[in-house]
């Protein structure tokens, strides 16, 4: 497998690997079967992507992808954030093998399902303020 | 820095007294086998010579062996070359599901081509049932397929016993012991094949040359069409330097065998033992005893093959897996699938495989570096969570 010189830098030192106490976001994607779980947690203040961190069980470029989309991701707006692309992610790394881009996709889909988490937590929060019921 | 080589399944390196037989046959000796002048008749005395060595290796005569490109040639020869001179007989041919690509894609082919064929099941250990064979077996059964021993497991296929069932039942038996040829002893009279395909490269031998094993009276189609090289049944000059490298290489096989057999299986287990100290969560796929002396297939639980694979090679050691990431496919290994072992165990599957050329401190390397690896990928790891 030809990986990047970036892919090989990111897979030996992942940036941003772990667990997050009280994420305001919780993005879990992918199976065993395609052999690729990721798992991205976000944390969100005044709007702003201030931490992320992810947990990946996969091969090379699904780690490469995984540290990169947290880096690129920190310090964006939510809607910046939701505009990155697994495009984006692969480019950043220096370009992916085609049978490896599934992995940035896998990238992207983490993080917006973090995002999405954000949102539903989000929008329960409102409602919990504002007394509403959810009837 | 160090660099150790645990993937002799894959390809060996080729023996330097393989290399120093085969050089005079480029610009020496070059004749054409085919010539009848003193050039070409050097070449095919020692093309002759080869062929008996390999002949007296596995028990057959020396009309029976047919040299080929290498062992998926012999596959595809063996397979189609039997399904079509008999397919007026019956369409039906019994595989395993566990068999090397060159013959699983060959079965499948003809399958497109109208031919039926079973892919039998293995039990855990990935070990073919006999009575599986022997119930497969139909009025339409022209060929039965099974590998010797397994490329990734190194499972040994009771390949003797299943030769008896095809025998009496009058069936064509070929097998693939690319595997095995060189590693265990090999007879095609004790193991009841009609057809047996070895390779070259597997045994120090230089790549790009094999041989298939043709029982005398089996009627065989050819594959390769031209001239009438090996008695019309694989036409094509001669590639003779590989086939004196693969009659050398041979011949150096049947002198160390078993010696090397003995050091490494005990390399193996010492590699098995120490990874079983020191990383917990790991399973051994493959037979626990009858398997080849040189092959442990271990899944690394919580992680995946390809980020072992390529972390040991920053350390210098080349290794494979059935990682579904590694085969430039999208599924795990079609051998684990086939012995029940679950997707993402399957994914964290690393396959070592020893050669003679590995030490005591080449596994103390491993057993160093490995446990470290895999406890900073299982810390990453989501499915990790919630263990110590």
């Amino acid at each position: 497998m030809q990986y990047s010189e970036k892919v090989m830098e990111h897979f030996k030192n992942p940036r941003n690997v772990g667990e997050m106490k009280d994420p305001d976001g919780v993005g879990h994607v992918g199976n065993p079967v395609c052999g690729d779980i990721m798992e991205l947690y976000i944390k969100v203040k005044d709007n702003i992507i201030v931490d992320a961190k992810f947990k990946t069980f996969g091969c090379g470029a699904a780690i490469a992808t995984s540290s990169m989309v947290t880096e690129l991701v920190k310090g964006k707006t939510v809607d910046e954030a939701l505009t990155v692309s697994n495009r984006a992610v692969a480019e950043a790394l220096g370009g992916l093998p085609p049978i490896k881009m599934h992995c940035s996709v896998l990238a992207e889909e983490a993080l917006k399902s973090a995002i999405d988490d954000y949102f539903k937590k989000k929008e329960m929060k409102n409602e919990r303020k504002s007394g509403k019921s959810s009837k | 820095m160090r660099k150790i080589y645990l993937d002799h399944n894959a390809t060996t390196p080729t023996h330097p007294e393989v290399v120093k037989a085969m050089l005079p046959y480029y610009n020496e000796v070059y004749g054409n086998p085919s010539s009848i002048h003193q050039f070409g008749q050097e070449a095919r005395k020692v093309v002759d010579e080869a062929r008996e060595k390999v002949a007296n290796f596995i028990g057959a005569k020396i009309e029976e062996i047919v040299f080929t490109s290498g062992g998926t040639e012999a596959d595809n020869f063996a397979i189609k070359g039997i399904a079509y001179r008999n397919e007026k007989k019956g369409r039906h041919i019994i595989t395993s599901s566990i068999e090397h690509h060159a013959v699983l894609n060959t079965c499948k082919y003809l399958e497109g081509k109208g031919f039926k064929v079973t892919f039998l099941p293995v039990d855990k250990y990935g070990t073919v049932n006999p009575d599986d064979v022997k119930k497969a077996i139909t009025g339409e059964t022209i060929l039965i397929t099974i590998l010797h021993a397994n490329n990734e497991t190194g499972t040994i296929e009771p390949i003797g016993e299943i030769g008896s069932i095809a025998k009496e039942k009058g069936i064509i038996f070929h097998t693939d012991a690319v595997q095995s040829v060189g590693k265990l002893g090999v007879n095609v009279d004790e193991l009841n094949v009609d057809l047996l395909s070895l390779s070259g490269h597997k045994i120090y031998g230089p790549k790009g040359i094999g041989a298939l094993y043709i029982r005398k009276g089996t009627k065989i189609e050819p594959l390769i069409l031209g001239g009438h090289h090996e008695r019309n049944r694989r036409a094509g000059t001669e590639n003779v330097p590989g086939i004196v490298g693969l009659g050398k290489a041979i011949e150096i096989a049947s002198q160390d065998m078993e010696e090397e057999n003995k050091k490494e299986v005990n390399l193996r287990d010492k590699l098995w033992d120490g990874l079983n100290q020191k990383i917990d969560s790991i399973q051994l796929n493959g037979h626990p005893e009858k398997r080849l002396s040189n092959t442990l297939n271990v899944s690394f639980k919580f992680v995946e093959g390809e980020s072992i694979i390529l972390n040991l090679d920053l350390q210098g050691i080349a290794v494979s897996s059935g990682s579904a990431c590694t085969s430039g496919s999208l599924e795990p290994s079609h051998v684990l699938s086939a012995m029940g072992v679950d997707p993402a165990t399957s994914q964290g599957s690393v396959r070592f495989s020893l050669g003679k050329d590995n030490t005591e401190d080449d596994i103390g390397y491993v057993l160093e570096v490995l446990p470290e690896i895999v406890s900073r990928l299982r810390a990453m790891s989501p499915l990790y969570k919630g263990r110590k």
